[in-house]
């Protein structure tokens, strides 16, 4: 591998744009660089296991159609979107034609989509290379990747812990300089808190904002795609390409996307109200995690924002209400995978082959025990005479939470907290304590319930591991923790490197050597 | 059921009567006929290879999500309204859950508790004039099911070699027209249950939001059967016959459960709450899976759909395009086509009433309209095994050849042979007349008279008759000169050129 590779990987999204469009760079070049680093660091026993499925061929022949393009000039490479090129990682819950769909499940292995998502068809439509597809706990049920039926994905700032999830191998590609951009989904928190645990930037865009076509559904009110990067600027030149309206959406909002890179560029914080939420701090966080939410809020106050608390009470509840609605969703979002028509089919080894018991054993082999777990939760919730005390009292909770935040709102334009209450916890502690899992979700669970914009956005180290700062605004006002994130990482990177530049130097596996000295 | 007592013998029909009350329910399902689905875009058609018309929302593939078929919403709240039932000012879908692999979801996207029709009522006329009250609970929004069908001799999916499913009826949309229970038939309750179900198909005919042929399954109907003892007021137990798709059947199905009801419960045994089978060679119901009100579906609001919204001025401008209703119109067109009762049944039971009707407007009158359609043209239908209505005869073709007639340039058998030319193909009625050369003989050329002239002097017997004033004979002599004419004279003009030789008046 070469400097020049190593020096373009680093590049940020914005960058890499700028100089395919001056001509410096060709898109076949980048998305070859990171092939190679994908190649280098990815694989084998301590490699980061970001991907479960690479897509060399396809994001080639994408970046020599741009570098086509580019080449011939005229109307139509004017016509290229600024991405145009820049390579990008998709989350293996979100359908894409003619690469594997697996959603980290046993039960999709070697299922083909047939169509693809609509912020795939965008992001070909704008000439994207895809990469690949990203591990994640399977159907994205889980906040540590753990739960993947094709192994751990490592977090990149030390690979015995974890990368945070579900979707870890996103946030870890992005931050092993794998991939520029990639796509996310976040349902209570899988963009964000992935984001938090490895430096990265990570946006859940205002439910609705992004078309969630494609993306294989755990808790259809909850879900939400969004953009993994390094940066506030790429992550908002990523969250408008996928934005906007889509007919085979019915939840999509309609309305024009708001102009979030520009805002990143003009962003500060003068006169800005930042409401601190008094739930979301305290007990539970960890020492380092508030200190450096405090430095950050100092930070801010210091450039002009207006530091005030808000009171959010019924955000006791948050943990509660989600884990009642989300199996619930997912328990019934998942009835689908049976083994009748796609997807993997395990008969009974005893007894008649009969369609009960066919689907009954392929769900009992295809399933992982987090998915079994929510499925039975939710079952159970939705069970006859159970509806109203379980299903029926978390949606009021909703009601509540969503109510907390409109009264919090009018006292603050945006919402700020830490992203999560601890840095990355080593592989396999919580294994057995899914309760302990669960509330490493508690800061970014509310606004999913409240279907509000959140964003998460690096905010320093603590025993030498990154940790996330999350902003939250109304729905619809994205551009708001666009704003509030960019002024934040703009006020910690003004001295220092910016903190996705401080991570350590991954070693390079033995496949990789041999991958390269076959060049 | 080993329990003697639920195989007790049915009772007769009146000793079932003299006994017990009925109590009947009805749950019609109708299929909509909107271009695509309820959900997906794919093709709502019927009769295709199987599994072509899908995609993958109404394959249900990992990541879709449905759209709601807005034309469907407009034909529920139509029917809604011809159903004199309230619309919802706002409604949800649910999902009804259940593992059956002609779901391809393993949920059926629903309306549960917030159905978008309901509290409605149709007033149902019996064969002897009676109207019946039937009260609608409520009008509800589905998808249906793929089709499965199951290969060995079970016939059944418990049993079966192995099943196919064709996915092609997956999310056709489906109106779910539920009654109130519907107590006091007595022994009119199988001749009520035929009529509704007719009157319900005649609605949605005449809304033109259904094929509504029950023989494809367009309009099904589950009907539920329970009896009381006389004198009491709570209701029994019910039986649920499943899919009886006839109306024939439905008259049937409720009448052998009535029965069967009646024999288990006076032999002292108790009704299972199940769904029944219709056999339509035994004209009886066999037991099919047994079901309990508490049934778990695990129902919830599809998070998938927003809600569906109906404004006031969208119901009322809806309301405005109702065609007349279907009782109504009939009572009309007895009263203006001046047809016999008798005949006027016929011609309903032919299923003509539309076609007659639009012939009528067409310019024809009423008897010959009803002579064309219910003669000739369903004689032709008759022999090519197809429904009169299915032959393709245009009311303006009726109406032309009619024309023809009148103006004396064809004859009934001449139009008669016309029609099957039209039927082939070839064209109008006037085109076919003229390439064909059928027009009537007129006598500009002296060709007819020169046929009658020798009619008249072969048979001079027949002559002598019609000269001794016997004009009954004339009948005699226009056989051979229709011979001559190759069948193209008229009748009318023969007997005058005969009489005008004969110096006879008229």
């Amino acid at each position: 591998m070469t400097t020049h590779t190593h020096e373009l990987i680093r590049l940020t999204a914005a960058e890499m744009a700028a100089k395919l469009r001056a001509g410096e760079i060709t898109s076949v070049a980048l998305t070859q660089a990171h092939l190679d680093r994908i190649a280098a660091v990815d694989g084998g026993e301590r490699g980061i296991n970001a991907f479960l499925h690479v897509s060399a061929e396809e994001a080639l022949r994408t970046a020599a159609e741009v570098d086509a393009i580019r080449a011939a000039g005229g109307a139509e490479a004017e016509a290229l979107h600024p991405l145009a090129g820049v390579p990008i990682a998709v989350k293996d819950l979100i359908v894409t034609q003619g690469q594997p769909t697996t959603a980290g499940s046993k039960m999709l292995d070697g299922w083909m989509s047939p169509y693809d998502a609509t912020v795939v068809t965008k992001l070909r439509a704008a000439k994207l290379p895809i990469l690949g597809k990203t591990n994640l706990d399977e159907f994205a049920m889980g906040s540590s990747t753990e739960h993947s039926a094709f192994g751990v994905t490592r977090n990149p700032w030390d690979i015995s812990r974890i990368p945070g999830g579900s979707g870890g191998g996103s946030a870890a590609a992005v931050a092993a300089f794998e991939a520029p951009l990639a796509l996310g989904t976040d349902t209570g928190g899988s963009i964000r808190q992935p984001g938090a645990m490895t430096g990265t930037v990570g946006g859940k865009p205002t439910y609705g904002a992004v078309s969630r076509y494609g993306a294989i559904a755990m808790a259809s009110s909850l879900d939400q795609i969004g953009p993994v990067a390094r940066t506030t600027e790429d992550a908002a030149l990523l969250h408008e390409l996928i934005a906007g309206h889509d007919p085979k959406d019915s939840t999509s909002l309609t309305g024009e996307v708001p102009a979030l890179a520009e805002t990143v560029r003009g962003a500060e914080v003068q006169g800005l109200r930042v409401g601190v939420i008094k739930q979301l701090q305290g007990e539970g966080y960890q020492e380092g995690v508030l200190a450096r939410f405090h430095e950050a809020l100092d930070a801010l106050r210091a450039a002009g924002a207006e530091i005030v608390e808000v009171d959010c009470p019924s955000f006791e509840y948050a943990l509660g209400a989600y884990y009642l609605i989300m199996p619930s969703e997912a328990s019934s979002n998942l009835a689908k995978f049976d083994g009748v028509r796609y997807g993997t089919r395990v008969l009974p080894e005893v007894g008649p082959l009969t369609i009960e018991r066919v689907m009954g054993s392929t769900r009992a082999a295809g399933f992982g025990d987090e998915v079994k777990r929510r499925i039975i939760l939710g079952t159970y919730a939705l069970s006859a005479g159970y509806y109203d005390a379980y299903y029926g009292s978390a949606q009021k909770v909703r009601t509540l939470i969503q109510q907390d935040f409109d009264a919090a709102f009018t006292k603050a334009d945006v919402l700020i907290s830490p992203t999560s209450p601890t840095v990355a916890f080593p592989l396999g502690e919580k294994d057995d304590d899914p309760l302990a899992m669960y509330l490493n979700d508690v800061a970014t669970i509310p606004a999913n319930l409240a279907g509000i914009p959140g964003l998460s956005v690096p905010g320093g180290l603590s025993e030498g591991l990154p940790v996330g700062i999350q902003f939250l605004a109304p729905i619809r006002e994205d551009a708001r923790v666009y704003r509030a994130g960019a002024a934040l990482e703009k006020l910690l990177t003004q001295d220092a490197e910016p903190l996705w530049a401080q991570a350590p130097e991954l070693a390079e596996t033995a496949e990789a050597a041999a991958h390269a000295a076959g060049k | 059921m080993t329990d003697t007592l639920t195989d007790a013998s049915p009772l007769s029909f009146e000793e079932a009567l003299e006994r017990f009350d009925p109590v009947l329910g009805f749950e019609v399902h109708v299929e909509l006929n909107t271009k695509t689905k309820m959900f997906s875009s794919a093709p709502n058609a019927f009769g295709d290879e199987p599994n072509t018309n899908v995609n993958e929302v109404c394959l249900g593939l990992p990541g879709t999500l449905p759209v709601v078929n807005g034309k469907a919403v407009e034909y529920a709240v139509k029917l809604g309204l011809a159903l004199n039932c309230e619309i919802a000012e706002r409604c949800r879908f649910a999902r009804k859950q259940y593992f059956y692999p002609d779901t391809p979801k393993n949920w059926q996207t629903s309306q549960y508790d917030e159905p978008i029709a309901f509290d409605g009522y149709l007033d149902i006329e019996l064969d002897d004039g009676e109207v019946f009250r039937v009260e609608i609970e409520r009008a509800h929004m589905e998808e249906d099911a793929g089709k499965l069908t199951h290969a060995g001799t079970s016939g059944r999916i418990q049993g079966a070699d192995y099943s196919l499913v064709d996915y092609n009826r997956s999310g056709i949309p489906l109106v779910e027209i539920v009654t109130k229970p519907i107590v006091g038939a007595g022994s009119r309750g199988p001749e009520l249950a035929r009529a509704y179900v007719s009157a319900v198909r005649d609605i949605v005919k005449g809304l033109d939001i259904s094929d509504a042929k029950m023989e494809r399954g367009n309009v099904r109907c589950d009907a539920n059967v329970s009896m009381m003892p006389k004198g009491t007021t709570t209701f029994g137990t019910r039986s649920e016959t499943k899919n009886v798709n006839s109306l024939r059947a439905v008259e049937h199905a409720v009448t052998y459960e009535m029965r069967r009801h009646a024999g288990i419960l006076a032999a002292g045994g108790t009704i299972v709450q199940e769904t029944r089978h219709w056999q339509e060679g035994s004209r009886t119901t066999s037991s099919g899976r047994p079901k309990s009100d508490a049934d778990d579906y695990r129902y919830f609001p599809e998070p998938d759909l927003v809600p569906i919204v109906t404004t006031a001025a969208w119901v009322e401008e809806l309301r405005a395009q109702l065609p007349e209703p279907p009782a109504d119109r009939k009572r009309r067109l007895l009263a203006a086509w001046g047809f016999s009762e008798q005949e006027f049944r016929d011609v309903v039971a032919a299923g003509l009433l539309d076609e007659i009707d639009e012939t009528v407007a067409a310019g024809v009158s009423p008897s010959v309209a009803r002579k064309w359609w219910m003669g000739e043209i369903s004689r032709l239908a008759n022999a090519r095994d197809l429904e009169p209505a299915a032959l393709g005869v245009e009311p303006v073709t009726i109406s032309a050849l009619n024309g023809l007639i009148t103006q004396g340039r064809i004859n009934d058998k001449i139009a008669r042979q016309v029609l099957e030319h039209v039927i082939a193909g070839e064209g109008t009625p006037e085109e076919i007349v003229t390439a064909r050369g059928l027009e009537v003989v007129s006598d500009d050329s002296g060709a007819l008279t020169a046929a009658v002239e020798k009619a008249m002097a072969e048979n001079p017997d027949v002559v002598e008759k019609i000269a001794a004033g016997k004009l009954k004979a004339i009948g005699a002599l226009i056989g051979p000169v229709m011979k001559e004419t190759r069948g193209q004279a008229d009748a009318g003009k023969v007997r005058e050129i005969v009489l005008a030789k004969l110096g006879i008046e008229g």
